[in-house]
């Protein structure tokens, strides 16, 4: 990648620069786009190479791959960015089948015209997000769309595991009388963002939980205790979440709604916008299905990591040919908490 | 959340559902309809049927300006941004709702044509769309402003502020309803008057309109129709309570207003809100609700005095009428004649995510709420 | 329904507009459309327009009413243990 020749060239200015055409043409302005925002930034081994691929060395273990198109707006938010949450999401897929996450590849789809400053930003997140996972960068692309045919940036994120065999959980597990466990306050990342878009104009402390969960997982694992099934309850929230398990583990659920930890801004604002926050959008949390018996000590390994303190059993698993979650209200009634219709959109009435 | 959480109190509500089944009559069924579409939502969301003797059936009516908005509404807004070229400013709820030629807002704002995604917006308040309007003097600025006497008055002032602004790319397409006129249709409707097995015993009346109109305009129901009226709030105890009220009206064979919203509405109402509405909005002669066909002088329109920021004139553009669905139930169930299961579209053809009739448009409507709320209870019977 | 919530007016503005506030979340809203709202009230905010003003004597007669009512079928059902 060292093909820019540093005498002939002036360094990209970070400050002022913006994204063109010629970043994306796969000529010297790309190659030094590369060098200087990206390797300097997200700087490994493999990555330093500068081939087409990378080569990389491989535990045994079963290979597990996923990947994730990360669109946000705003690309800045409280608590994150799309640099880190491209990381994080990735990281958070991989890890809750079961498997250690091992590398990511990132490729960036950028809109003529975005500041270079934000995207060092961006990067600098991906590098800080990737660095504290453990997960290296180990290949990416960058493509340039002209202007008014991207929304800033698009980052997509591939990423490369592996699971001993046997180990890997799937949403087809969960049993009568298994119990489910949150790992923590729901909607907050969703909410942020919400209160981030132009015209809703509220002033919240609302910070997305984006963060990266193997760490959480793997002390989890640690427990011994008999996990059925995990799943970071992302788009659609928990709710969703728990009605893709539902389906495919042909079984119904009862929810507690007075177990829910819900933080009581995110409950305002999504008052506010007649929102439930079972169906808003998580980046740091994991939904688990665990085995009646080990529930409490699942719970306990959850509450001594950092990221599970606030973990919850916010429910149980009972037979139900119709799949149907359900939950108790806090007032003592029955509801069905269905599959989320198109998106949420804020309501007046 | 102060005066909120207060009013979801789950040891009340089991003294309240006690309270109710103490006076609740064994030899008589109580049909009780709840016009607005957030008393449904409350009674689903909290399961309140659960709580709620077998002889007390709540009837969900038509109290949600999403799903009484004609299709032909929906269609004239999407052809000011295709034909008209306006950018228009719509508020989340309507941005979902079939219209003609398998399009809605959302559709038509990723479809090809000229609507491009700046050409239709999302608002959370009718100030956003004034403002809209200021910043891009360029392009014609539209409004969709539904909903009923609850959304009307910020309407009315933003149509004021823009002429006080003079305001020359800014203009409303309205299509704000009138609570009082569809509940005395429903209750003209020859099925409610027969009384007997179809008939309603009494109204939980709007929370929210009512903070607006005060009690005042329900009082002809009481007085023509021998109905007993509760004006309650929207949480679920004070759904709780105006059902109780009713119960003991209906044993006590009165028919009142009575207002059990009292911390925040009066008989009388918001009278600055009124006036304002009045002053920029007349009655239409008539207008057609989605479910409950064309009812006379129950909506408004913008007064001659501010013909300049009506959208309907200012680009001479005309309601067409568009049937629903043939066998779509949803007149009968908004009188409570039908329930949603009877429909034989309920759940098969229509769902939330393709609804066929108004009842299934919004979270509140009869048809959503019982199909993501309360759908389980049918299966448990048939089960 | 029309969406509409009882939210505390922490800071008055010009031009009728109030900041509220609801749990930890605040939102500019307008007041154009109530008479004398102070500082402290609350008012029920509906399109990012405050409708009316909440009582708040009201809300407790309300609030003690829902309490006495459930006592009173307590009592009953107490007096009464085999039920009706
Ligand atoms: S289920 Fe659909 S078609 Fe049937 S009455 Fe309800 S809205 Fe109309």
């Amino acid at each position: 990648m060292s093909r820019t020749h540093k005498a002939y060239v002036r360094p990209l200015d970070l400050r002022q620069g913006r994204i063109d055409m010629t970043h994306g043409s796969g000529g010297r302005a790309t190659a030094q786009l590369i060098e200087e925002l990206f390797v300097r930034r997200l700087g490994n081994a493999y990555l330093g190479q500068g081939n087409d691929a990378a080569v990389l060395p491989m535990p045994p273990g079963r290979l597990v791959m996923s990947t994730d198109a990360h669109v946000v707006s705003p690309l800045f938010f409280p608590g994150g960015d799309i640099g880190c949450l491209a990381v994080h999401g990735t990281i958070n897929d991989l890890a809750v089948v079961g498997a250690t996450p091992l590398y990511l590849a990132a490729s960036f789809v950028l809109e003529e015209g975005f500041p270079l400053s934000d995207l060092a930003r961006i990067v600098e997140s991906m590098a800080a997000a990737a660095s504290a996972a453990g997960v290296p960068v180990v290949t990416g692309d960058t493509k340039v769309v002209e202007k008014g045919s991207g929304d800033g940036v698009y980052i997509t994120t591939t990423g490369v595991g592996v699971v001993t065999e046997g180990d890997e959980w799937s949403g087809d597990r969960a049993r009568p009388a298994d119990r489910i466990i949150v790992s923590g306050s729901i909607g907050e990342h969703g909410m942020a963002i919400m209160a981030q878009r132009e015209n809703l104009g509220f002033a919240a402390a609302i910070a997305s939980d984006t963060a990266a969960l193997h760490g959480l997982i793997a002390a989890m694992r640690a427990s011994g205790a008999a996990i059925r099934v995990l799943r970071d309850p992302t788009r659609g929230g928990v709710a969703t979440t728990l009605n893709e398990i539902a389906c495919q583990s042909g079984v119904g659920m009862m929810l507690q709604e007075s177990a829910l930890p819900v933080r009581p801004e995110v409950a305002a604002a999504c008052e506010f916008l007649g929102l439930d926050p079972l169906y808003v959008a998580n980046e740091g949390k994991v939904v688990a299905i665990v085995a009646p018996e080990d529930a409490e000590r699942l719970l306990a390994a959850m509450r001594a990591h950092p990221l599970g303190r606030q973990a919850a059993v916010i429910g149980s698993v009972h037979q139900d040919a119709h799949s149907f979650v359900q939950m108790t209200t806090a007032f003592g009634g029955r509801r069905i908490v269905d599959w989320l219709t198109g998106e949420q959109l804020p309501r007046i009435c | 959340m102060r005066f909120i959480d207060e009013f979801r109190d789950g040891e009340l509500a089991s003294g309240l559902a006690a309270a109710i089944r103490r006076v609740v009559r064994r030899d008589r069924e109580y049909r009780f309809m709840e016009f607005c579409g957030g008393h449904t939502h409350t009674i689903s969301r909290y399961g309140l049927s659960d709580l709620l003797p077998h002889q007390v059936r709540m009837i969900h009516g038509p109290g949600c300006p999403v799903c009484v908005l004609p299709i032909g509404r929906i269609d004239m807004a999407i052809r000011l941004v295709r034909d008209a070229g306006v950018m228009l400013c719509s508020y989340g709820d309507p941005m979902r709702v079939p219209a003609s030629g398998g399009l809605s807002l959302l559709k038509a704002k990723a479809g090809p044509g000229r609507a491009s995604g700046s050409d239709i917006r999302m608002i959370y308040s009718a100030a956003d769309a004034l403002l809209v309007a200021r910043q891009n003097p360029q392009r014609q600025v539209v409004l969709l402003a539904i909903g009923f006497e609850t959304t009307t008055p910020p309407t009315a002032l933003v149509i004021k502020q823009a002429q006080a602004l003079g305001l020359g790319n800014f203009s409303v397409l309205c299509c704000h309803v009138l609570t009082p006129p569809a509940i005395a249709s429903i209750l003209d409707s020859p099925e409610v008057r027969q009384g007997g097995s179809v008939g309603i015993d009494g109204l939980v009346g709007p929370a929210h309109v009512s903070t607006i109109i005060g009690t005042q305009p329900y009082e002809f129901v009481a007085e023509q129709y021998r109905k007993p009226v509760v004006v309650a709030g929207f949480e679920p105890l004070d759904v709780m309570q105006a059902i109780l009220m009713l119960i003991e009206q209906v044993n006590a064979g009165r028919a009142l207003v009575e207002n059990q919203f009292s911390r925040a509405v009066t008989r009388e109402g918001n009278r600055k809100a009124q006036n304002l509405m009045a002053e920029v909005f007349e009655l239409r002669r008539s207008f057609a609700w989605r479910g409950l066909g064309d009812l006379p002088f129950s909506a408004l329109r913008i007064r001659r005095e501010f013909a300049e920021f009506d959208a309907e004139r200012r680009f001479a553009i005309r309601y067409e009428a568009v049937a629903d669905h043939p066998a779509c139930e949803c007149g009968a169930i908004l009188r409570g004649v039908k329930r949603p299961s009877q429909c034989r579209l309920f759940a098969s053809v229509c769902t939330p995510e393709n609804p066929v009739g108004s009842c299934m448009v919004s979270s509140e409507g009869a048809c959503a709420a019982h199909y993501s709320f309360g759908r389980f209870a049918d299966l448990e019977r048939v089960s | 329904m029309c969406l509409a919530l009882p939210c505390r007016i922490v800071e008055l503005r010009p031009d009728d507009r109030a900041l509220v506030e609801l749990d930890g979340v605040g939102k500019e809203i307008s007041l154009a459309l109530v008479d004398d709202a102070a500082v402290g009230d609350y008012v029920i905010v509906h399109v990012g327009y405050a409708l009316s003003r909440l009582d708040p004597e009201e809300a407790a007669k309300t609030l003690a009413l829902f309490a006495e009512l459930g006592e009173a079928a307590r009592q009953e059902r107490d007096a009464d243990p085999a039920g009706r």
